[in-house]
């Protein structure tokens, strides 16, 4: 039980703010206005996150799992965006906080990773400029050589090799793996207590990947921050987070430790990210069924359960619930801190018959 | 299901066939139109056996189709020209450095490797959108690495690529109809008033709806687009598709689609395809045989079952064991994982020798003295190493010495006749050299 998110209900008896969790989101909501209305990108989240834990939030692209994240960031512009609930990094109240007051913790006690290393980072300045930058903003005594310093053994920390020498390269001097470890190195060098990754290692292969991976996991090993990974790949997830949120159409459907979301699902939707993607390891007798259909647009997200036009296994519901209820987000039959938003009676007893016995013949026997 | 702009139209399939004509016993199957391909799934399909149902196995090998593509000592050099107003060529990119291998009919060959390894390189040679420096490519009696684009032309209809990127690679201000009818034009196929059916038919088969075919590609989403990609492809029925990184822009939820389709196309048209991915789950299930490629070299060819659970190079061993397994959260914690230390070597001045000596934790004095040749080792399993054997298995000393007339060290040992025969062949031989007797051996 690492980090239990925190329901509407429980929000009064959460823990006081000094021994809590380090991060803690309730009842987020985000809106933008568009041309067309306005778009609910993330509503109704709540989670929150302990030093020294790792968070995976899993989930398509456009179901807000970077939105929400942004938004624990202040990235979102104040002017258009409308934030609503509450945010909380290290006891300080995100939410409406001033421009000044929210940079001081941005890149101090709170940095991101982001995808595309090439264009997170500034094609005109020296790498080594840009890691100075980020690190006198959050020291105005330090001098210019300290930073330099303080560059060099940032770079060396991520394993870029010759960092003396490096630091004086522009970024397209850079592979792209050295130039993650560079943009982890910028986000690192002020020590933050809360590390977002936002699919930190999507576009690289595989074994710089792992690398990535390793390097991520020693520094959080010795920071103790608490880490969140957005990622598509579930495979990263199995190996990297604690716990899990699974997020469709801007709401948490299915929350928990990374053992119960992967072994033992009850979620529909998280039983088709399961069954869509092939394992290196898995029987090859194991069909990948993708979950059919798109992503619902968030203008006119569907009726009830936003999942059910893709659900396949609505018909077991009685009634038309699926289509004019939304699901509470409840605690699941295995415990408390597993978590799901789902109508269907009783989900284990579906996965175990009819979803495993197609994705994963080899899992069923072994618990046969 | 009327207001679905995905649903499929009532459109009769048969009659309007441009090629189905040509080629008879090419029928097109109304089975293949998916119930997974719409926005809103009709609610009867939305069973969870009816969609079960459309989900595939993996591929599954068959070990008498014979090659369709055979590519024999492939290779592609790029010249790095100096800088200045004289731009004197001073180097050259070996982005593909003699790479032998064969398509089976109907089949797909995976080709799995890091970035900058020229599986790209080897996709876009086969298409011929670059002249290979040397080698050849037998297709269909002719090699097409020595024709004219001339004498090509005819022969693009039967080698047609899908592009990894679907934003990029269709044209924003053209509509589906044009793009997908284009290389009827091109070639001449069929008269212009058939070109209209044929797209229609064929984005029907891709799981689209045919009446689309006046929309424009930016009212499509990215899986959507793919699927237009492959209409395109599928137009003038090749015989050869080269997939390069066909779904890793896609949504995890949509790569099983265009997976799936993938393998419907495969199976109903008899297509053989050139798989590249660098995401070795996918190449895993949709590939019955893999090659191993780093810098510009395959290091390890064979099936599914020999790459995967008995790989012989160390590079196919680091490579697999980088993947992270979904498994592994039932264990928890990480994954024990061979650890490659730095980075590809650059491809204009590779290390002599074994290319991936630099990084390799077994690498003696013989790998950067000789370079390992592609030896048969197994019924369909070649292995580019000195040292190769299993995981924790690797011999002690070189199993290439006697083969190549050299010592333990690599230096020629005076008098040894190296036997150069079944190294290089694009397909396997029948009788191979066991690594435990060093002799060679047959079934």
């Amino acid at each position: 039980m690492t980090s239990v998110p925190v329901t509407q209900s429980s929000a009064a008896a959460a823990a006081s703010e000094t021994d809590g969790p380090f991060l803690q989101v309730e009842d987020l909501m985000v809106t933008f206005p568009t041309e067309d209305g306005p778009v609910t990108a993330v509503q109704g989240l709540s989670y929150s996150v302990e030093k020294g834990k790792t968070l995976g939030i899993v989930g398509e692209s456009g179901s807000g799992k970077s939105v929400s994240s942004m938004a624990v960031m202040g990235l979102h512009d104040a002017k258009s965006a409308k934030i609503s609930g509450s945010i909380r990094v290290g006891g300080t109240e995100v939410v409406g906080l001033s421009e000044s007051r929210m940079r001081g913790l941005r890149g101090n006690s709170m940095a991101m990773i982001f995808q595309d290393a090439l264009a997170a980072l500034h094609p005109f300045y020296k790498i080594g400029a840009q890691l100075e930058e980020a690190y006198l903003v959050h020291h105005s005594s330090a001098s210019k050589r300290d930073a330099r310093r303080k560059a060099i053994e940032m770079l060396d920390r991520v394993g870029i090799p010759q960092p003396d020498r490096r630091v004086d390269d522009f970024p397209h001097q850079f592979s792209g793996g050295m130039r993650q470890r560079a943009m982890i190195a910028m986000g690192l060098i002020n020590d933050p207590s809360l590390l977002i990754a936002d699919e930190p290692t999507t576009a690289l292969d595989v074994t710089v990947q792992a690398q990535i991976l390793d390097l991520l996991q020693d520094l959080q090993r010795e920071f103790n921050s608490a880490v969140i990974i957005i990622t598509h790949d579930l495979g990263v997830i199995a190996e990297m987070a604690d716990d899990v949120l699974v997020m469709y159409a801007g709401r948490c459907v299915e929350f928990g430790t990374t053992k119960e979301i992967l072994t033992t699902p009850e979620m529909p939707y998280t039983w088709g990210l399961l069954s869509s993607v092939p394992d290196v390891s898995s029987s090859t007798d194991a069909r990948l069924i993708p979950i059919p259909g798109n992503p619902p647009s968030l203008l006119r997200p569907p009726s009830g359960c936003s999942f059910h036009p893709r659900c396949v296994h609505s018909t077991k519901v009685p009634g038309d619930l699926c289509t004019t209820q939304l699901p509470e987000l409840l605690p699941a039959s295995s415990g408390t801190a597993h978590l799901k938003r789902c109508h269907l009676a009783d989900p284990v007893a579906v996965y175990q018959t009819e979803v495993l016995p197609e994705i994963a013949p080899e899992l069923l026997e072994e618990t046969r | 299901m009327t207001q679905d702009p995905n649903a499929r139209a009532e459109v009769e399939p048969t009659a309007v066939g441009a090629n189905a004509a040509e080629a008879g016993e090419r029928r097109l199957g109304d089975d293949v139109s998916d119930a997974y391909g719409s926005h809103e799934v009709n609610v009867g399909d939305l069973d969870f056996h009816i969609v079960a149902e459309h989900g595939h196995t993996a591929s599954e090998l068959d070990p008498d189709a014979p090659a369709v593509l055979t590519v024999d000592n492939l290779k592609m050099y790029f010249p790095v020209k100096s800088s200045g107003v004289v731009r004197r060529t001073i180097g050259h990119v070996q982005a593909v450095d003699g790479i032998s291998f064969e398509v089976p009919k109907g089949g797909s060959l995976g080709l799995v490797g890091e970035s900058g390894c020229g599986k790209s390189t080897t996709g876009r040679l086969i298409t011929r959108l670059y002249k290979p420096t040397g080698g050849s490519m037998m297709f269909d009696g002719k090699d097409l690495a020595k024709l004219s684009n001339r004498e090509m032309k005819p022969l693009r209809r039967d080698v047609q690529m899908i592009f990894q990127d679907p934003y990029t690679s269709l044209n924003p201000r053209h509509t589906v109809g044009t793009i997908v009818g284009a290389p009827l034009e091109v070639h001449n196929v069929v008269p212009k008033d058939k070109v209209l059916p044929r797209v229609q038919e064929l984005l029907e088969i891709v799981g689209l709806n045919p009446e689309h075919y006046n929309r424009y590609p930016n009212e499509f989403s990215g899986g959507q687009r793919q699927r237009i990609g492959i209409a395109r492809a599928l137009t003038l029925n090749p015989k050869v598709l080269v997939a390069d990184e066909p779904v890793s822009a896609l949504d995890v939820s949509i790569q099983a689609q265009v997976i799936n389709l993938l393998q419907d196309i495969q199976s109903e048209f008899d297509v053989a395809f050139l798989f590249i991915a660098h995401d070795l789950a996918i190449v895993r299930h949709f590939c019955p045989e893999i090659a191993v490629m780093y810098l510009g070299k395959i290091v390890e060819i064979g099936d599914r079952e020999t790459i995967y659970s008995h790989p012989h190079h160390p590079y196919t061993q680091a490579l697999l064991s980088a993947v992270p397994d979904v498994k592994q959260a039932a264990v928890g914690g990480r994954r024990e994982r061979i650890r490659l230390e730095g980075d590809v070597p650059s491809p204009i001045n590779p290390p002599s020798g074994c290319r991936f000596r630099t990084r390799c934790q077994f690498a003696q004095e013989i790998c950067a003295k000789v370079e390992p040749p592609l030896l048969q080792i197994g019924k369909r399993h070649k292995v580019a190493c000195h040292f190769a054997g299993e995981l924790g298995a690797h011999p002690a000393t070189p199993v290439t010495t006697e083969l190549l007339g050299v010592d333990d060290q690599g230096s020629p040992v005076p008098g040894a006749t190296p036997s150069n025969t079944q190294l290089t062949i694009p397909g396997y031989e029948k009788t191979w050299y066991d690594l435990r007797t060093k002799q060679t051996t047959g079934v």
